[in-house]
């Protein structure tokens, strides 16, 4: 049916031609919009966050010598040191604060374990109007959830891989 | 004497170990495009502390930081993989599955209990 | 028979340009404590405006934005033909709530930040074409509501960036009404915009993916109408903000227009740099309570004789962002002039 071939053929083109020729637009359009986007200062950001990090470790590692030097072995304190942290950084949401020391601290307060009992208060604060099930219940693990999903997935797959080494 | 000088050093190793790690994901944030969220960053510190503890490379820095290793989220991969694989000594195959949680069982419980305590009793202030 | 009314490719020119008989605008705490502060008719004490959800605040500030207009001009709901109100939440729902309380004859619209522009149009059509003696164009919108919606629960220990912009919390209403029926400034003309795909993605940079819908209605308002950009006093887009602004500028100079001397943005004008909201302000809200408060009463007060708004909006929805799709942004522009 060669009569038939003929117009789709060109139709085909034309639509990839207006495609490409869109694409080709928006790109360029990237170029001229990317300059005129500010950028934060990388330097201070970064500067922010050791600081920011830093400074929420340290008061964990007194915690954590508090805590050892009333008897307790590495492992007990350690996991007292999580429990304390985990309660600063929910009770510090809480009260609307850590959001604030976020905004200064950026990835030094997000990626200490403060930063995950924020992200489990968060959403479930905020979605509480939606019930104490489907509000808070679930919105809860909205990023605590894949934190635990990948965490748990990962140390499975290298147990059986060193099970079956071992 | 000799504990609180010790104190002293494990706090400023705390806080070098542990700024450098929050420094790391800040460079991850602003370098990244958009698209790489909080989200992805707290994602990939706990699977990347979870390799890194797998291939022996975390504990090291456990042992110099204390804190500053074991907080940031990184530690809680490194947690779940150190507990899968010592329960793997006792329990065999079963240790491979329940080894990662009951090792964090208490940050875990900790995280749910009071991250719902703290919903139930704070509204949102915007 | 009949007599059309549009000219060139996009505009309408109205033969019986409706007048702006009464506006009003209400806004959050935020908003009362920026540099427009004296230009509202009320400024909530708090984001949660006596209510006990911000969604409800929300639906509050639009009503209210209703009542004062309708009491400014002493009118009843019942004397009013048709509202015509949108906001950002899904399915419009504050809106739809304020219309159930007004009892006014109700068109929702959507229209992403232009919502307050595609309903003057819409309003000003519905009088021009003679179907109606008053009509009501009322958005609103809320910071805290849409940051839920579209990006983060509010307490998440997020860091923005400086391409974003902060939704602004209020309402503003506007009555429009057949030229029979009072003084005050008409609506001329009004150029409805194209849905324009500039290919941007990032949610928190809406001035990038907005600038090009904007300038592609500023330029299609000047060619259908003759116009030039030296004939308005204020050239003004709803939230482009200071990194969509200075995109447009760039645009409108490269297709030969100049944007630089007479042209700002109501994201902009509502916030002070020191109120840290970034690129500036956005939302339904932003051109809303700027253009009834601020820019009405320049015009009332004879500052300006003539001025082009230009209402912008991103066309995304919380699934096109999560699957990285492309923001399509549109722009409705509308010449308010004193004759």
């Amino acid at each position: 049916m060669a009569g038939f071939t003929g117009p789709e053929d060109t139709s085909r083109l034309k639509k990839q031609f207006d495609h490409s020729k869109k694409q080709y637009e928006q790109e360029k359009y990237q170029k001229i919009a990317q300059k005129h986007v500010p950028k934060a200062s990388i330097f201070r950001n970064s500067l922010n966050a050791f600081l920011m990090g830093g400074l929420i470790c340290a008061v964990a590692q007194a915690l954590f010598n508090l805590i050892s030097s009333a008897g307790f072995t590495v492992k007990e304190a350690n996991t007292i040191v999580a429990v304390i942290m985990i309660f600063l950084g929910a009770f510090l949401t809480g009260i609307g604060i850590y959001d604030s020391i976020a905004k200064v601290g950026g990835a030094g307060a997000m990626v200490p374990i403060t930063g995950f009992a924020n992200s489990i208060v968060a959403p479930a604060m905020e979605f509480k109007k939606e019930g104490y099930i489907f509000g808070i219940g679930a919105r809860m693990f909205s990023t605590a959830g894949p934190v635990l999903v990948y965490g748990i997935v990962t140390s499975i797959i290298v147990g059986l891989i060193a099970f079956t080494i071992m | 004497m000799k504990l609180k000088e010790v104190n002293k050093v494990s706090l400023l190793w705390a806080f070098l170990i542990g700024g450098a790690i929050c420094l790391a994901g800040q460079l991850i944030m602003d370098l990244t495009p958009y698209e790489i969220s909080t989200g992805h960053v707290l994602v990939g510190y706990v699977t990347l502390g979870a390799l890194a503890s797998a291939l022996g490379l975390y504990q090291p820095l456990v042992d110099i930081g204390g804190a500053g290793a074991t907080i940031p989220l990184s530690g809680f991969g490194h947690g779940l993989v150190q507990g899968v694989l010592s329960s793997i000594k006792n329990q065999g195959i079963m240790g491979v599955f329940m080894g990662g949680i009951a090792a964090n069982a208490a940050g875990i419980a900790a995280a749910v209990i009071f991250g719902y305590i703290m919903a139930v009793l704070f509204n949102p202030k915007g | 028979m009949f007599e059309i009314k549009k000219v060139g490719k996009q505009t309408i020119k109205f033969a019986n340009p409706p007048v702006i008989l009464e506006t009003s605008s209400i806004v959050g705490p935020k908003e009362g404590e920026g540099p427009l502060k004296d230009t509202f008719d009320y400024i909530a004490d708090d984001m949660y405006f006596g209510e006990k959800s911000w969604e409800r605040a929300e639906r509050k500030f639009l009503e209210e934005a209703v009542k004062i207009v309708l009491n400014k001009r002493k009118q009843t709901s019942q004397d009013i033909d048709f509202l015509l109100a949108g906001d950002l939440l899904n399915q419009i729902i504050s809106s739809n709530f304020a219309a159930s309380t007004l009892g006014i004859p109700f068109f929702g619209l959507y229209g992403a930040c232009s919502t307050m522009y595609e309903a003057i149009i819409l309003a000003s059509v519905l009088i021009d074409g003679g179907f109606a003696q008053k009509v009501i164009a009322a958005t609103s919108s809320h910071y805290a509501t849409s940051e839920r919606q579209f990006r983060y629960p509010t307490e998440q220990a997020v860091q923005r960036p400086l391409t974003a912009q902060w939704t602004v919390t209020g309402a503003g209403a506007m009555l429009l009404g057949t030229p029979d029926q009072g003084e005050g400034p008409v609506v001329t003309f009004a150029t409805v915009g194209r849905a324009v795909d500039a290919g941007a993605k990032d949610p928190m940079d809406m001035g990038s993916a907005m600038a090009p819908a904007a300038v592609d209605t500023i330029i299609a308002h000047l060619e259908d109408t003759g116009r030039r950009v030296e004939d308005y006093d204020l050239v003004i887009t709803g939230d482009l903000g200071s990194v969509g602004r200075s995109i447009a500028i760039e645009l409108a100079n490269i297709n030969g227009y100049d944007l630089s001397k007479n042209f700002n943005d109501c994201g902009i004008l509502i916030f002070n740099p020191s109120q840290d909201t970034h690129a500036g302000g956005s939302g339904c809200a932003c051109s809303a309570v700027v253009t009834c408060g601020y820019i009405m009463k320049a015009l009332r007060e004879k500052k300006y004789k003539r001025i082009l708004g230009i209402g912008t909006g991103a066309l995304m929805s919380v699934t096109s962002i999560q699957r990285q799709e492309t923001i399509p942004a549109i722009g409705h522009a509308v010449a308010i002039e004193n004759v």
